[in-house]
């Protein structure tokens, strides 16, 4: 494993901004695999270190295949994640919706250009990714639909589910968005949970990186358990459950549970009096995609997303 | 009359409220909206609906027509002191349209998008951020250049950029409303977090001189006019504006981290060399970089907030031709 730095910037304040990358191998640029933009992004932190742990084991015992290299960067922002805060503390900008980078541009925006001149040649890109909707997710590979997403591969993991959605406007400045219009082959894993660790849904996400590699060639064996065989599922497909009343939030039901029609899956409660203002019911039998999960709720607040089965 | 677009629960005892006030005079069928505050931070637009809304019912007779005003489009931002919505991720100018059956904020701009739809012209005050001080202007996609640069001269703003289209840019507001047929023009002025009154007092003339083209307005609108003595005009008289267009603003951004320092304000003509003002470094006392333009021209932005990182927006500058240098300087010498 060799140690690289990707980006460095001095701060008046602080100590030097680094991007440090771990490659692992040589010659054909085959997996990159990134780690958080965002500061909150503490599950997928965890992961991408167990991940490097696992190729530095893979590496000491002669696993890594010839002529190919995997890079990891563990942190695209560790400045953010040091202080607690989401994005990019000085001006609240996302690195993650500024790609393909300007290196004559904004701060953000030249951090983003220095990593995606480092990693747009590999032939798989792999995120560590969170979503913009707080809540939990069943574990899944995930794909905007840009005409040249790779679902095939996507199977690679052997993740539960595999999806795809349609991109939004201010999503054309994501770094997937940008790797698949570069010719990589861009996959987002999502693990769960953002900023708390979550040892079962961790686990399990190493164990899908590592299945990958091995199933790209990148690594010749994995001690990872075996996959499944994913679902494709379209996300305009699932069924969404918004709130009717805002309140005090109780969930009994959380992301990856299957579920009946008519079942209550939570409830929504007067946050003075304890009055249940509103049971949250299936519509289907199904799997629990998303699940919103925080103590309070909006009224219209997204609660569930379902796999109908 | 007051109305309530937008109207949902908040967890405690509370409910998330985006309002309008409806003033109606005469028979006339135009309708004008002022709308501001999607980013918490912006302030500017705050003192233009106060003027408006006072000086229109104050001279109610000389409205023909209907002003809508929606000071707050994000209120929990703006109490909160933040550009965006509370718990939500997401750049509230960027998610226009909306959606109908999405979050609490998608359903927001949902309901605002529609709310707005069939105006006769809207009008979207920003005032930069934090970071950034602007002079006031209008910026207006390439897209929709033909039909709105002739309105947003009405306004007497020192400058109206004509941008290139955006992908991002699709999900602003401006660019919902116009590309659905409602013209929309956008201003940025000022800076964040304060208010400039005078940038604000000229916004609120250009905005009676913009009604009054449109016919939807006679007469002055000052506190002592007299109905007697303003029977057709709007006395104000409204300044040149700079018409920039293509590839002609020159983007300075910081070589090094440190804390900026400058004497300059927007508005002002800078000459190819000039020093725009310099990053320093509080612990040695060194000058760690010069921020010098690399241009003659017009500079209409200018770094407020004094800490930078590499990279962070210094200035912009208009380069203008030889034969605009009139105009520009006619610009320049409008009071700030």
């Amino acid at each position: 494993m060799k140690k690289e730095i990707l980006f460095q910037m001095k701060s008046t304040y602080r100590d030097d901004f680094k991007i440090e990358g771990y490659r692992f191998g040589s010659g054909e640029e085959t997996v990159c695999i990134v780690g958080p933009m965002r500061g909150d992004e503490v599950q997928q932190q965890y992961i991408c270190s167990q991940i490097v742990h696992e190729l530095q084991q893979a590496e000491s015992e002669g696993l890594l295949q010839p002529d190919r290299s995997i890079l990891v960067i563990p942190s695209c922002n560790p400045f953010s994640m040091n202080v607690s805060r989401r994005f990019w503390a000085m001006d609240g900008t996302d690195i993650n919706r500024m790609f393909p980078g300007y290196d004559q541009g904004e701060t953000t925006q030249r951090i983003a250009a220095a990593i995606f001149k480092r990693i747009e040649n590999f032939k798989y890109g792999v995120q560590l990714a969170s979503f913009y909707v707080p809540g939990e997710f069943v574990p899944h590979v995930r794909m905007l639909r840009t005409g040249y997403e790779d679902v095939e591969s996507a199977r690679l993991f052997g993740m539960p589910y595999v999806t795809v959605r349609k991109p939004l406007p201010f999503d054309t400045a994501l770094l997937n968005y940008n790797w698949q219009i570069w010719n990589t082959s861009a996959f987002s894993l999502y693990a769960g949970r953002t900023d708390c660790i979550d040892q079962e849904d961790s686990r399990q996400a190493v164990d899908a990186m590592m299945r990958f590699l091995v199933n790209v060639g990148a690594i010749e064996h994995t001690h990872a358990k075996p996959g499944y065989l994913s679902d494709f599922v379209n996300e305009d497909d699932l069924t969404t459950l918004s709130a009717h009343h805002a309140g005090i939030y109780v969930r009994r039901h959380k992301a990856g549970d299957s579920i009946k029609a008519g079942e209550v899956l939570a409830c929504i409660m007067h946050p003075y009096d304890g009055r249940v203002l509103e049971e949250v019911r299936s519509p289907y039998d199904g799997t629990i995609f998303f699940s919103h999960h925080r103590p309070l709720v909006l009224q219209n607040a997204l609660l569930y997303r379902i796999i109908p089965t | 009359m007051i109305k309530t677009i937008v109207n949902t629960e908040l967890p405690l005892a509370e409910r998330f409220l985006v309002k309008k006030n409806i003033i109606k005079g005469g028979k006339g069928r135009q309708r004008l909206c002022i709308v501001t505050g999607t980013h918490g931070d912006e302030l500017e637009g705050q003192m233009v609906c106060y003027e408006m809304a006072r000086l229109i019912q104050q001279h109610i007779d000389r409205l023909t027509g209907t002003v809508e005003i929606y000071p707050a489009l994000n209120p929990l931002g703006i109490d909160t002191i933040q550009r965006g919505i509370p718990n939500f991720d997401l750049d509230m100018n960027r998610i226009f349209p909306g959606n109908e059956h999405g979050t609490m904020a998608e359903q927001a701009a949902y309901r605002i998008c529609e709310d707005l739809k069939g105006a006769c012209m809207v009008i979207d005050i920003h005032s930069s951020n934090l970071y950034l001080r602007e002079s006031p202007q209008v910026r207006i996609n390439v897209l929709n250049e033909a039909e709105l640069v002739p309105q947003a001269k009405h306004l007497g703003v020192d400058f109206i950029w004509v941008h290139d289209a955006a992908t991002v840019l699709e999900a602003t507001l401006a660019h919902s409303l116009n590309s659905t047929g409602t013209p929309c023009l956008v201003v940025e002025m000022g800076v964040g977090q304060r208010i400039n009154h005078r940038m604000c007092s000229h916004l609120v003339d250009g905005i009676f001189n913009l009604m009054t083209e449109m016919g939807m307005w006679k007469g002055g609108h000052e506190d002592n006019d007299n109905d007697d003595d303003n029977d057709n005009e709007n006395e104000k008289s409204i300044g040149p504006s700079i018409v920039c267009k293509g590839d002609r603003v020159t983007f300075l951004n910081a070589e090094t981290s440190g804390v900026f320092l400058t004497d300059l304000h927007t508005g002002t003509i800078v000459s190819k060399g000039q020093s725009i003002g310099k990053i320093v470094e509080p612990l040695t006392g060194e000058t760690l970089s010069d921020v010098i333009s690399p241009t003659d021209g017009f500079l209409f932005t200018i770094r407020a907030y004094p800490i930078v990182y590499e990279g962070s927006l210094m200035a912009r500058i208009f380069r203008h031709d030889e034969d605009e240098l009139e105009l520009v300087t006619a610009v320049s010498q409008k009071p700030e």
